[in-house]
């Protein structure tokens, strides 16, 4: 990205949902508005525009966050994931099936917030991350059982005015334990597989 | 928001010549604060210098038993790390405390130290601040500060700072990095923040053009039992109304060491010295501990709607150095 220091936009690429998207941005405009208002995708929602609510968060390189205060210019070159590429063709992410099977919101203005958010905090907590509700922070003291409240702590940043937060939390452990499953036949597959193998 | 040039550093020197002495430019790390404030018109850079990609983004032991933590480390890895969760749990409870998953991950640690006060006044331009306009004034001392400070703020300025991260460090004795033009330089974190006075503009020690490149934290035995607990007025995703990074070592019933920082009630983290040297060699009692929270709060001045933070600041210091001794006797 050539850029003249007195310039203030920039011809970039953005990688979004695993496609290339070039187009030229002023500075000033967000991830969330590039999205939005340029690219079509407009899955991400803009609630208030100031990292307060949630309902913009995407994936930057595999970790959440809010497409309100990222500037779209400091996005090029990290891989982006929305909502849109959640799912894989006709096939819905866990995450996203979970809220559908437990009514995980109302209105759904907050939904692909909340539900990239979530895919985060199954990741997060998998990767053995405490939250502030976690008792012990030591690592000794191993991952803290992804409880209701842990839950609750994780997912504090995706605010729902509707207040579907009970069926949130419902989803959110669903989706969880279906992580935990999946990657336990996995494992059992794999030790299946070696044993026909030895066999 | 004024429009701006972006250019994106990829070494420390680099980022440092490209800011130069430019007073319209900014360095960019996560820009959860930043760029918030340029939206609202509080900050108007005429150019960005984006840091995050810079080579700072490592977590090391140093050769003394410490911590070397690189300025553009976020806050969800500082958090997340094995080695501060062991040797400094106060930190990783103090970083998750603060903000929200996605903040933490875009938020850096030179960041974290350089944020502004969340104050309303701050925050509306069409109101006076003596720390956005010096000499214009300051409207919280008649107006809405119940969430203001209490310890070490002025006639000019009564705002307090928001950072969770930085009261952990004031009590480990974090030592911040930084390099300029001239060369390289490293601030204690007692001196790393200025004193209100009658320049609340003026926020840190960092000479014109500094760039963060670290902090270090010192070897701390004490730290590896240690507590950080924020009050606030919700139960989660909210400003500190009070906090307070404790660590404790007793033996036989007497304070060896202890530390003490107090969140969200000064302009900048405030290292409880007073009450530290009151309870070094005490009795580690309640009784001793109420003691010496008063001594510590002995000095605050509280205005009309923010009272309570010196109960409640007393009450948080006697009821996290009683759970923390309560510990150390199992």
């Amino acid at each position: 990205m050539a850029t003249a220091p007195s310039s203030t936009y920039s011809a970039i690429t953005l990688n979004i949902n695993g496609e290339k998207y070039p187009l030229s941005v002023d500075h000033r405009t967000t991830l969330l508005d590039a999205l939005r208002e340029r690219l079509d995708l407009t899955g991400t929602k803009k609630g208030c525009d100031q990292g307060q609510c949630g309902a913009c968060t995407v994936l930057l390189d595999g970790r959440r966050a809010v497409a309100c205060l990222q500037l779209a210019v400091a996005a090029e070159g990290r891989e982006i994931t929305t909502i849109e590429g959640m799912a894989e063709g006709e096939q819905l992410h866990p995450v996203q099936q979970a809220f559908l099977d437990l009514d995980g919101y109302q209105c759904g203005y907050c939904t692909p917030g909340q539900i990239c958010s979530a895919v985060a905090v199954i990741e997060e907590h998998a990767a053995g991350w405490p939250s502030a509700v976690t008792d012990d922070v030591r690592p000794e003291a191993g991952p803290p059982p992804l409880t209701a409240d842990e839950i609750r702590e994780r997912m504090s940043g995706n605010l729902c005015r509707c207040g579907a937060y009970v069926s949130i939390v419902q989803a959110v452990a669903r989706a969880a334990a279906t992580r935990t499953e999946s990657a336990q036949d996995t494992e059992s597959t794999e030790t299946t597989e070696t044993t026909e193998t030895a066999a | 928001m004024r429009e701006f040039g972006y250019q994106r550093a990829h070494d420390v020197s680099g980022a440092v010549a490209l800011l130069g002495a430019d007073p319209d430019a900014r360095f960019l790390g996560g820009g959860t604060n930043l760029v918030d404030l340029m939206k609202t018109g509080v900050e108007r850079p005429a150019r960005l210098v984006d840091v995050r990609e810079l080579p700072l983004g490592r977590i090391e032991s140093t050769d003394d038993g410490g911590l070397r933590i690189g300025a553009t480390v976020t806050n969800s890895d500082l958090a997340a790390h094995p080695e501060v969760r062991r040797r400094y749990p106060a930190l990783t409870q103090a970083v998750l405390a603060g903000a929200s998953g996605q903040l933490r991950n875009m938020a850096t640690v030179g960041g974290n130290l350089l944020q502004r006060t969340r104050c309303g006044y701050f925050a509306d331009v069409t109101k006076p601040c003596n720390k956005r306009v010096p000499g214009s004034g300051c409207p919280a001392i008649e107006g809405e500060h119940h969430n203001h400070a209490i310890l070490g703020a002025s006639g000019h300025c009564v705002a307090t700072h928001p950072s969770d991260m930085g009261v952990a460090l004031a009590a480990f004795d974090a030592v911040v990095s930084y390099e300029t033009a001239d060369g390289s330089g490293e601030l204690p974190f007692a001196e790393f923040y200025l004193p209100v006075g009658d320049t609340p503009h003026l926020e840190t020690a960092l000479p014109p053009g500094a760039l963060i490149t670290g902090v270090t934290l010192p070897p701390a035995p004490v730290a590896a039992r240690s507590r950080y607990r924020k009050v606030r007025e919700r139960a989660s995703y909210a400003f500190a109304i009070g906090s307070i990074a404790a660590a404790l070592d007793v033996r036989d019933g007497v304070v060896r060491e202890v530390r003490l920082a107090f969140g969200a009630v000064a302009s900048r983290p405030w290292r409880a010295r007073t009450a530290e040297l009151a309870l070094t060699g005490a009795p580690a009692d309640a009784e001793t501990f109420a003691a010496a929270a008063d001594a510590e709060l002995a000095a605050a001045e509280p205005l009309p709607h923010n009272g309570y933070k010196v109960t409640l600041m007393r009450n948080l210091v006697v009821a996290e150095l009683t759970r923390l001794a309560e510990e150390a006797a199992r």
